[in-house]
């Protein structure tokens, strides 16, 4: 019982970093109907700049955690949205009204091209940071075993909920989220509208971008190791999560998230490590047999 | 039309290749050719990096000294990202660069592949995978300086049977070539001595996330991890254990000998235990080399010792050869001894190494330290 609850914790912590970056898949998807294979990148650089601001923080002497990790926020979400921004300007911008599968190749051209940036600007090896958040509560024992609460944990955890409850609040609430929305359903319409529909598909990347990067963060903080490869997994991972919840559906990304998370903490802790991935793939290829549009997604209505 | 189209077609590829195979035959060389291969990105790039300060050194060392047979060496670098296909395009472009000689690669998985279009090219080399098929499949052109996985696995299934008796024991590999033989050899040689492994798992190398592996050992009340595989994975296991508390000593082969894990593992890997040739920078024969790496700031462990041997080990071949022919280099290293700064080197029938010796080695703190 008391592995169970253990795995429940962990399963819930990976899977809030995978709905945390599915977000950004779904939303890009959404918006202008495209795959953005570079989204996991995005949340690679996310995670180096981490490192190199956290270090940057401990040269300063800046170790107070509350400050630090709102200072490190802050800083790698507004540089990682730039890089959001960029990555839509120079490279789906362009291709945007060209056949679907033009931005695919571009945004799959753009994963490698951010990957070898990292790998010759920051190196190959393997970025350690040490424990920055180190220790947790002991929960207490059930049968024979010690179920652990790192405070990584709840920070992860927490921070996506508020993310989350931020999140809708903004697509639901304000006037941008109402222009996104409205793009997301027709972008002629809107633009004739009087709506700004580059700025918002703009703004909708770099939204993904920063919640990416938020993900990076919590990461880097959770784990402790960063490299230039870490998106690549993550990415394909995330973007399982949000085919699962139904690409195009904000909780659906989110659940697809969780569910994964949990496929993988409960079959690698009682089954095999060794066949976690399998697994989640074969119920991704499960659902999407008996609900082709994901768990929460709506059938595509094919638009003229 | 379409044949038109065919002609072009051909002209232009006809040409292109016109054109390439110009520029690989471009003006013979008068220096002397040789490489070294390995991870020079990706993962486990820290043991490319080794690799090539050491082989960098001898061949600056070589060359003060007159070079081989009266010429320069030159030493051409292949990246192969412990990837057994880019190990393969690797090899194949080494072989267009006409080298003489290769130090290489580094995993097992990708010196397998490389080594039999080396083979083929006839082109000798000496390799520090541990893998036994490396040295099993009968290449004429392949020493291998390091000692085997079997070898490896029995010294490591001795010292757990010994030091961690009466514990519970987990063997866990990688999946990859060397981390799985490793591993399958390690749970030979406890078995040999009376103990068997409590847990048999695999991992995927590569992820960050092992709260699950870690949740199992823990929940099997495993105190001592015997692992096949490369140091990154050790380190994040080992904090990943101490999150949720469980204390784990860990068993592993020579990779653990890359000073990266003690960074990665948030500075304290001193439940380490592995295997490897003995110090290498203990050696008389070292003492130069090594203080001048020092001076240089580069610290002579891992692999960069082995990688200077390499290179002293072919030249000392190619002036008994008189030559650095295929035949007579590959008669000469076959049949050779050789004073490296590792020690003094010849090989059997196979290729492996006649006087291996693996040693038990522990972390403490930033070095690691030989097990008494």
């Amino acid at each position: 019982m008391g592995q169970f609850i253990q795995q429940i914790i962990n399963g819930l912590t990976l899977g809030s970093i995978y709905g945390l970056i599915a977000l950004g898949y779904t939303m890009v998807y959404g918006i202008i109907g495209m795959i953005n294979f570079a989204h996991g990148d995005i949340y690679m650089v996310g995670a180096i700049i981490t490192v190199t601001v956290l270090t940057l923080l401990a040269a300063t002497g800046i170790t107070s955690v509350p400050l630090a990790l709102l200072l490190t926020l802050a800083i790698v979400v507004l540089f990682t949205s730039l890089y959001g921004w960029t990555v839509e300007r120079v490279a789906y911008r362009p291709l945007r009204g060209s056949s679907r599968l033009a931005p695919l190749i571009s945004a799959i051209g753009m994963s490698i091209f951010l990957q070898n940036l990292v790998q010759l600007t920051q190196g190959a090896r393997v970025k350690p940071i040490p424990a920055w958040l180190p220790g947790g509560f002991e929960l207490g024992t059930l049968d024979d075993f010690s179920i652990h609460l790192a405070y990584t944990q709840i920070l992860i955890i927490a921070s996506t909920l508020v993310l989350l409850v931020l999140f809708t609040w903004l697509i639901t609430q304000t006037s941008f989220g109402r222009q996104q929305r409205a793009c997301e359903q027709d972008r002629t319409m809107t633009a004739l509208l009087g709506i700004n529909v580059d700025r918002t598909i703009s703004l909708t990347f770099m939204l993904g971008a920063a919640l990416a990067a938020v993900a990076g963060v919590l990461v880097t903080v959770y784990y402790g190791v960063v490299d230039f490869k870490i998106g690549f997994d993550v990415g394909i991972k995330a973007f399982t999560a949000a085919v699962l919840g139904g690409i195009g559906s904000l909780p659906g990304a989110m659940l697809g998230g969780l569910i994964i998370g949990m496929i993988e903490s409960f079959w690698s802790a009682y089954l095999s490590p060794e066949y976690k991935d399998v697994a989640t793939f074969s119920i991704l290829i499960l659902v999407l047999m008996f609900r082709p549009s994901g768990l929460l997604g709506r059938p595509e209505v094919e638009k003229v | 039309m379409k044949t038109t189209l065919q002609s072009t077609v051909i002209a232009t590829v006809s040409a292109t290749a016109l054109g390439m195979s110009a520029l690989f035959a471009a003006p013979a060389q008068a220096d002397i050719t040789v490489a070294i291969a390995g991870p020079m990105t990706g993962q486990y790039a820290s043991a490319g990096a080794q690799i090539r300060k050491g082989a960098e050194l001898a061949i600056a060392d070589i060359n003060a000294r007159g070079g081989v047979l009266g010429e320069k060496l030159k030493l051409e670098i292949g990246d192969d990202a412990c990837d057994p296909k880019q190990a393969v395009s690797v090899a194949n472009s080494m072989v267009n660069r006409k080298i003489v000689f290769m130090h290489g690669h580094w995993c097992s998985s990708s010196t397998i592949p490389a080594s039999d279009i080396y083979a083929e090219a006839q082109i000798p080399m000496a390799t520090v995978s541990t893998n036994p098929q490396v040295t099993e499949r009968g290449l004429k052109n392949l020493v291998r300086i390091m000692g085997r996985d079997d070898q490896q696995g029995g010294v490591a299934g001795a010292f757990i049977a010994s030091q961690f008796a009466g514990k519970k024991v987990a063997v866990v590999d990688d999946k990859s070539a060397y981390g799985k033989g490793l591993a399958d050899q390690t749970a030979k040689g406890m078995e040999a001595k009376g103990v068997k492994p409590a847990m048999r798992e695999s991992v995927t190398a590569g992820e960050k996330d092992y709260s699950g592996l870690v949740s199992k050992l823990k929940a099997g009340g495993i105190e001592v991890l015997a692992y096949g595989g490369y140091h990154t994975e050790v380190a994040l296991i080992l904090r990943q254990a101490q999150q949720v508390g469980l204390k784990l000593a860990v068993v592993g082969g020579d990779t653990m000998s890359n000073n990266e894990l003690v960074t990665a593992a948030g500075g304290n890997a001193d439940s380490v235990f592995f295997t490897f040739a003995p110090d290498a920078r203990a050696n008389p024969a070292a003492a130069d080399v090594v203080t001048r790496l020092r001076a240089d700031k580069v610290e002579p462990d891992g692999y960069v010792l082995f990688a200077y041997a390499a290179m002293q080990l072919f030249q000392q071949a190619a002036e008994n050869a008189k030559s650095v022919k295929y035949a007579p280099l590959q008669k000469a290293i076959a049949g050779g001894t050789f004073e490296t700064v590792t020690g003094t080197m010849s090989f059997d029938a196979k290729g492996d190494l006649k006087a291996p010796g693996f040693v038990v080695y522990q972390w403490q703190g930033n070095e690691y330290k030989v097990v008494k």
